[in-house]
């Protein structure tokens, strides 16, 4: 399981804990075969200060990819960078 | 001397001054947020204190990590103290918030670190919850074990000055 082990991989999803929206991100993580470590915060949306400090939202997921320097919200955007970056539409550039 | 009655715990077995710490990945929660974190991750930095010690909201909870907290361990960066409780993340987040915590908390719910670690305790008149015993667990950089305390009692608690001792000779 790629976040069940102590390293630190690349790329560091914050997240909630039953958050759909969450899990969206995580399912297309696994599908691409991501490495990645999962930060929970707190339901309490005026609590989640690290991820206002990293992403300048409150709001989850957000994603850090140290691989590329992009640091994301809002799930939607997030899947579709995924896919570009990972996915298999990265081997079609000139859809670009 | 104390003015209450204690119980005697039945003994304990934890890893022995010299012998490798036992590793363990579990969720370890701090003030913002929480991640699996190994012990051999937080060994890369240095010397680790494991403190365990009673579900958070029990007194002892309470007294250690005021005290640890009001002695400053690991303020000079000497060493890493995290604890170890069956609490979940969330009880550690309000415990945290609570006291003013600096320290890292490992959440371990089904007690398998206390297991590992020989220092359960089956809790009397709580059936089905066993949770770690206070102890101290010192360990270095390798993970090797330079210093060790468990509770014989219940309650029992750590003995600082012993310990900061451990951690002023590595």
């Amino acid at each position: 399981m790629s976040d069940q082990q102590g390293e630190d991989p690349a790329i560091t999803l914050y997240r909630l804990q039953a958050c759909p929206f969450c899990e969206r991100v995580v399912r297309r993580l696994e599908e691409l075969d991501l490495a990645f470590e999962s930060r929970f915060v707190e339901p309490l949306h005026s609590e989640r200060n690290a991820v206002k400090r990293v992403a300048g939202t409150r709001t989850v997921p957000v994603i850090v990819d140290e691989h590329t320097g992009v640091t994301m919200a809002e799930s939607e955007n997030i899947v579709e960078y995924l896919d570009r970056t990972y996915g298999e539409e990265r081997l079609a550039p000139s859809e670009a | 001397m104390v003015s209450f009655d204690v119980t005697e715990l039945p003994p304990a077995d934890p890893p022995a001054r010299g012998e490798s710490a036992p590793e363990f990945v579990r969720p370890l929660v701090g003030a913002e947020y929480w991640e699996n974190a190994a012990l051999s991750e937080l060994a890369e930095t240095g010397p680790v204190v494991l403190v365990f010690y009673p579900m958070d909201g029990a007194f002892p909870a309470t007294y250690m990590w005021t005290e640890i907290r009001d002695r400053g361990w690991g303020a000079d960066a000497d060493a890493t103290v995290v604890g170890v409780s069956i609490s979940t993340p969330y009880e550690h987040g309000a415990f945290i918030d609570r006291y003013d915590l600096e320290y890292r908390l490992f959440s371990d719910p089904a007690n398998g670190v206390a297991e590992r670690y020989g220092v359960v305790h089956d809790l009397d008149g709580m059936a089905g919850v066993t949770e770690p015993r206070p102890a101290v667990v010192l360990v270095d950089g390798d993970r090797t074990v330079r210093y060790t305390w468990a509770a014989e009692e219940w309650p029992e608690f750590p003995p600082y000055d012993e310990t900061e001792d451990a951690i002023a000779e590595l």
